[in-house]
């Protein structure tokens, strides 16, 4: 056979196991659930049996037989009564077993993304993890374990059914085993027949959904120009196309039940011509060939059900070997328990290398020593490892040789936590969490008072918006609720509230207007007053007063002084200040 | 509802042949278990085999007319619901075009796609689904008991009995299940928003320290999540059981009674087996409904949301015509008390603005982050109203202009440099469809554009994706301001719409501007003060209020918030302006 295909096989096999192993304690439960269903169904098929068995016994005027009947009517309630109530409890077990498992799997995926090293998160996009702890995990409970029961119950049915409508009549039950391929065939054949319809109207529908997103999302600027008329001319002509598509997709597509059930019909046709003929000889009761009608009605049913238990099963044990995936990613390196206490603030960067992609070295043998309380301005062309510098410095990547030292102290060798919490950091990738504006305030401090947090919204100059904000510091936050520079000012409050022993600003006030920056600027140097801090600013009123601007560039740490000594020496950073911010002052 | 029912009505025949013909088919299924009767308790019987060949033959041909019904059920239902569809599509895009900007940022641009596309095809095939099946099951139900009236009235007692237990039961679990399931859902949106949150903000968490924090929150949202699904599945664990028991209780009773009448002589076996039949196909129909059911019940919470579309109207309102009178005032905006507040803001984001602005002049708009630049300029293109005051044109009550007339006088170059699929051809002519290559050249080299243009591929023919990402941010402004120029209008604004330009580029572009636009009254917003230095008028703008009108120089004099962003700029002039204070 095709080698491919037994590898995939090997790995969906791999998977199984692993999901088996996971769900654990729920094995039992699992178990249970497959046995359940097989009770329920092997008593559900023999219902219909007995309920041959009392018709029989209902033979004409003065020929019932009562007792015999009653017997039977009895029997019937008892299996029914016990099957009901054993549906009812694989149905619970089957609730507890897929939500459990779900709730499992989120916890620790929750967990697992709190440990990862930041190269896995920032090599996957966020939809795609997101998808994988919410979607997947949804199909995965839902379809495979799930799937597990139908598919037994489905096979259970199948070789009851058989065994019973043989127990009846061989000859009727080889007439249903020969005709019932032909539903499959029609389906197939309907099915392939309205496949190409679905492909057309699924690729017209997303012209039309890109021209929507266009026109609709971007409103303000038709309307501006006045482009309304021709915005609806073009979309009555996708709109028409998409017509056409969908009209025959949705008519093809709803021929297939009709076709099975005409196919079914026939078969019932069929039996109930061949069982005429044969009660007369003895060799089928009455009661016997309304048993063989209902099976003949019912036989189709779990074929149907296993096909698409498979590609379900199929379908979640890919979505299982996504979830495995992110569970089994390498976490982040063992934590030191040692704590960074006192800290003054000496960092030293000895021969630090680091890249990205093994195959671009991007940082090089790279050194600086930083006194305590300095201010340290980081400057260069987009690409030269600025904000590389600061993932290094927080440890969200460590050093691939070289060194980073705090107080004399490898931060390899300093617990994360106390590393990050010597220093506040804002990013010009500002984040805002759901919840309200104290909430989001207070990230770093949570016991903090109204008076601290008042205070430090007044100094980072967020009070202004937060006073006009519907309900002040209680105001629920949603992820665009502010403008870019709104969220900002609120990253930066939360910095203010937390006094950081030092602190790392990456492009932070980037999207505020220049006069509010340098309002911001004068409570940051109140704030840094002694404190060790790293800037990344393409602003010049921030780099100026830098006591050190490094000019990075490729990597490397190309010129390094102050403003008038590298203005005075000449060289890149004269250049790049020419080309970038020397224009202001024309 | 209503709303929605008239875009039905050139599809009423479909509408109406569509359940019909799934009626039809609906006849010939009752009708089988007669047949099967028949032939049991008279070809069977009597041994007749001509009897039971000639039934077969009549089963075969029920199928075949049921196949032919169903078959043109389904092509009306495919016809009416798609067509539909199609049409409250358009009507939707259509009317959406209308809506004032206060609606569209009420209702939020995300939500109006998602309405014009899933929720209508939601619709469409509720209405699909309703056409051919909502009647379907009902006539089933009630077509099998009529049935078992014709043939025995005593045993047809126990299914009038059933019936209506069974409809209890199934509808009130769905019930009461269904607003559950819209609660699991809202809790699955939390779970997947604290997801996303925490790989957002994976930084700022751990610079933060904040991960157990986060895998609390997440837990107890987990947590909710799940239990509420174990309550809701407990309730939809009874649905299968409860039926099931229900059903076969009553085909007992229907035995036990059969088996009584049959010894009275008034009933046949052959008959008890359809009646039995009769049985087993209610049940059936009525899980298929509830099912049915919850779909429709979807689709109409779907067909209410695209309603409620179709009922916001434009709060704005246009004359058909401009109104004729003085258009030659040398005024050509002027602002009396304007206030501005953005619906349901909790504070004004302009108060009481009066300024105005003579022909041909150029006017810079500066001030703080959300001081309210935008929504001035926003006022003065009638994207919105003034909450109070009035804002004239040419001497003439903005209100009073007909919106193409409007359109046609304003040039708006928007803050988000927006750009569409298509040719760059086709985007600067949205300016103006008529305008030659030779025009849209011109106003490329005005917009210092011609560069930018030249250097791709094809020149005005080269291909822009979706939202212009396959250009930059600076090329992109740069097209936008050419595509307002190819519209020569008597006003331009610029809202901060050089913003990603160095300051070489802009200077340029300022400069051809002032050339160019000879006539044209021009608005320029800038952060920077440098861009709005050489204005006519400058409009100091703080929270919201007009602080400062005037000339570079009398604002470097007199106001002290102009002087604040000129110096943060501008940090050798301070020097230099204390340096001539001091001698």
């Amino acid at each position: 056979m095709n080698p491919n295909k037994n590898s995939s096989n090997q790995k969906s096999l791999t998977t199984l196991w692993k999901v088996l192993r996971f769900i654990g304690r729920y094995r039992f439960l699992l178990i249970l659930s497959i046995l359940f269903a097989c009770i329920t169904v092997v008593m559900q098929l023999y219902v219909p049996i007995l309920f041959g068995d009392a018709i029989d016994q209902i033979i004409a005027e003065h020929q019932v037989h009562f007792h015999k009947m009653i017997y039977f009517l009895g029997r019937i309630t008892t299996l029914v009564i016990l099957s009901s109530i054993i549906t009812w409890f694989m149905n619970m077990i089957n609730n507890q077993l897929t939500y459990r498992t779900v709730q499992d799997i989120r916890s620790k995926a929750i967990r697992q993304i709190q440990r990862l090293p930041l190269s896995y998160l920032d090599g996957h996009s966020t939809g795609d993890i997101v998808s994988r702890v919410i979607a997947d995990t949804d199909i995965l409970s839902d379809g495979l374990l799930l799937g597990f029961t139908q598919l037994f119950s489905g096979i259970v049915t199948i070789i009851v059914t058989l065994l019973f409508m043989l127990s009846k009549n061989i000859w009727i039950t080889l007439l249903v085993i020969v005709l019932t391929p032909f539903s499959f065939f029609v389906a197939k054949f309907i099915s392939s027949r309205s496949y190409e319809m679905f492909h057309k109207q699924s690729t017209t529908r997303g012209k039309q959904t890109a021209l929507i997103e266009e026109m609709i999302g971007n409103q303000k600027i038709v309307h501006a120009f006045g482009y309304e008329t021709t915005a609806s001319t073009r979309f009555d002509e996708i709109n028409q196309a998409l017509k056409e598509y969908s009209q025959k997709a949705v008519f093809y597509s709803s021929l297939t039940n009709p076709s099975t059930r005409f196919v079914n019909n026939i078969i019932y046709a069929g039996v109930a011509l061949l069982g005429a003929f044969l009660v007369p000889y003895g060799m089928l009761t009455v009661g016997g060939l309304s048993v063989m009608l209902s099976y003949a009605n019912q036989y189709m049913k779990p074929f149907n059900d296993i096909s698409s238990v498979i590609t379900e099963l199929q379908n979640a044990l890919a979505c299982a070997s996504h979830i495995f995936e992110l569970l089994e990613a390498e976490p982040e390196s063992a934590d030191s328990a040692n704590e960074l206490t006192d800290i003054k603030g000496e960092v030293t960067i000895d021969n630090v290398s680091f890249s990205y992609d093994p195959s671009k070295k991007l940082i090089r043998d790279f050194n600086l020593n930083v006194t305590p309380g300095m201010r340290i301005a980081i400057v260069g062309p987009t690409g030269c490892g600025k904000t590389t510098l600061i993932n290094l410095l927080m440890r969200f990547y460590d050093v691939q040789s070289g060194s980073i030292s705090i107080d004399e102290q490898n931060i390899q060798e300093i617990s994360r936590h106390s590393l990050r919490h010597s220093f506040g950091m804002v990013l010009q990738d500002t984040w805002i969490k759901s919840g309200t504006v104290r909430e989001n305030i207070c990230i770093g401090k949570p016991d903090a008072t109204d008076e601290e947090i008042l205070e430090a919204a007044k100094r980072s100059h967020s009070l202004g918006f937060i006073r006009r904000l519907t309900d002040g510091l209680d105001t629920m936050l949603h992820e665009d609720s502010l403008s870019q520079g709104q969220r900002q000012l609120l990253c930066i409050t939360r910095v203010m509230l937390c006094l950081p022993s030092m602190l790392i600003l990456d492009e932070a006030t980037s999207s505020i207007d220049t006069r509010t920056e340098v309002q911001i600027q004068e409570a940051f140097d109140r704030l840094m007053q002694g404190r060790t801090s790293f800037i990344v600013a393409h602003r010049l009123s921030t780099i100026r007063s830098a006591d050190l601007i490094l000019v990075m560039k490729d990597g490397k740490v190309i010129e390094q002084g102050t403003h008038d000594a590298l203005m005075h020496a000449g060289g890149f950073y004269k250049d790049l200040y020419n080309s970038q911010f020397a224009k202001v002052t024309e | 509802m209503r709303k929605l029912v008239i875009y039905l009505s050139s599809y009423k025949k479909e509408s109406f042949l569509a359940p019909f013909f799934k009626l039809l088919e609906v006849v010939f299924d009752l009708i089988v278990p007669l047949v099967v009767a028949r032939i049991i308790d008279v070809g069977i019987v009597n041994n007749d085999r001509i009897y039971i060949l000639q039934q077969f033959l009549i089963l075969l041909l029920m199928a075949a007319i049921g196949l032919a019904c169903s078959f043109t059920a389904q092509f009306y239902a495919a016809r009416a619901s798609v067509g539909f569809a199609t049409k409250v599509r358009q009507a939707l895009f259509d009317h959406i075009q209308t809506l004032s900007f206060t609606e569209l940022d009420t209702l939020g641009t995300d939500t109006l796609i998602t309405r014009i596309t899933d929720d209508v095809n939601q619709v469409q095939n509720g209405l699909n689904l309703g056409l051919r099946l909502l009647l379907r099951s009902p006539f089933i139900v009630i077509g099998a008991m009529v049935m078992a009236f014709m043939i025995n009235v005593r045993c047809a007692l126990i299914f009038v009995l059933a019936i209506p237990i069974l409809f209890v039961v199934v509808f009130s679990i769905m019930l009461v299940s269904i607003p559950l399931f819209k609660k699991v859902q809202g809790h699955l949106d939390h779970v997947t928003g604290l997801t996303r949150e925490n790989l957002t903000g994976v930084r700022v968490i751990r610079a933060f320290s904040q991960e157990e924090s986060s895998v609390r929150d997440f837990d107890s949202a987990n947590l909710a999540l799940t239990k509420l699904n174990e309550f809701v599945g407990r309730i939809s664990a009874l649905l299968n059981p409860l039926t099931y028991l229900l059903i076969n209780m009553a085909t007992v009773f229907l035995i036990y009674k059969a088996g009584i009448e049959v010894n009275l002589g008034n009933l046949k076996q052959g008959q008890v087996v359809a009646l039995y039949n009769y049985m087993a196909q209610i049940i059936v129909e009525l899980i298929k409904l509830a099912s049915l059911i919850i779909t429709l019940n979807k689709s109409m919470a779907c067909a209410d949301r695209v309603a409620s579309v179709f009922n916001l109207s434009s709060s704005m309102t246009y004359p058909e015509e401009t109104k004729a009178d003085n258009d030659n005032t040398d005024t050509a905006v002027a602002f009396e008390h304007v206030s501005f507040t953005y619906e349901g803001a909790g504070a004004a984001s302009l108060s009481d603005v009066s300024f105005s602005v003579k022909r041909g002049q150029t006017v810079g708009i500066i001030g703080s982050t959300g001081s309210g630049k935008s929504t001035l300029v926003n006022l003065i293109a009638r994207f919105y109203d003034a909450t109070a005051g009035s804002v004239f044109l040419n001497g003439k009550n903005i209100k009073d202009y007909s919106r193409n007339d409007l359109c046609d006088r304003i040039g708006v170059v928007p803050q988000k440099s927006v750009l569409f699929k298509g040719t760059i051809r086709d985007n600067l002519h949205w300016g103006n469809p008529d305008a030659t290559d030779a025009e849209l050249w011109n106003a490329l080299d005005v917009a210092q554009a011609r560069d930018v243009v030249e250097a791709k591929e094809g020149c005005l023919n080269f291909d822009i994706a979706q939202n212009g990402r396959n250009l930059s941010g600076g090329q992109r402004q740069r097209l936008t301001i050419a595509r307002a120029l190819v519209k020569h209008p008597e006003l331009l604004i610029l809202d901060d719409s050089a913003s990603a330009l160095d300051f070489a580029t802009d200077a340029a572009l300022r400069k051809a501007l002032h050339n160019y636009c000879k006539g044209t009254t021009t608005f320029l917003v800038s952060q920077r003060a440098a861009s709005i230095r050489q204005a006519n008028l400058i409009l100091v703008l703080d929270d919201g209020s007009l602080v400062g009108t005037g000339t570079h120089d009398d604002l470097l004099e007199h106001c002290s918030i102009y002087q604040e962003i000129y110096y943060s700029q501008f940090p050798e002039e301070r020097n230099k302006g204390r340096k001539e204070a001091n001698v």
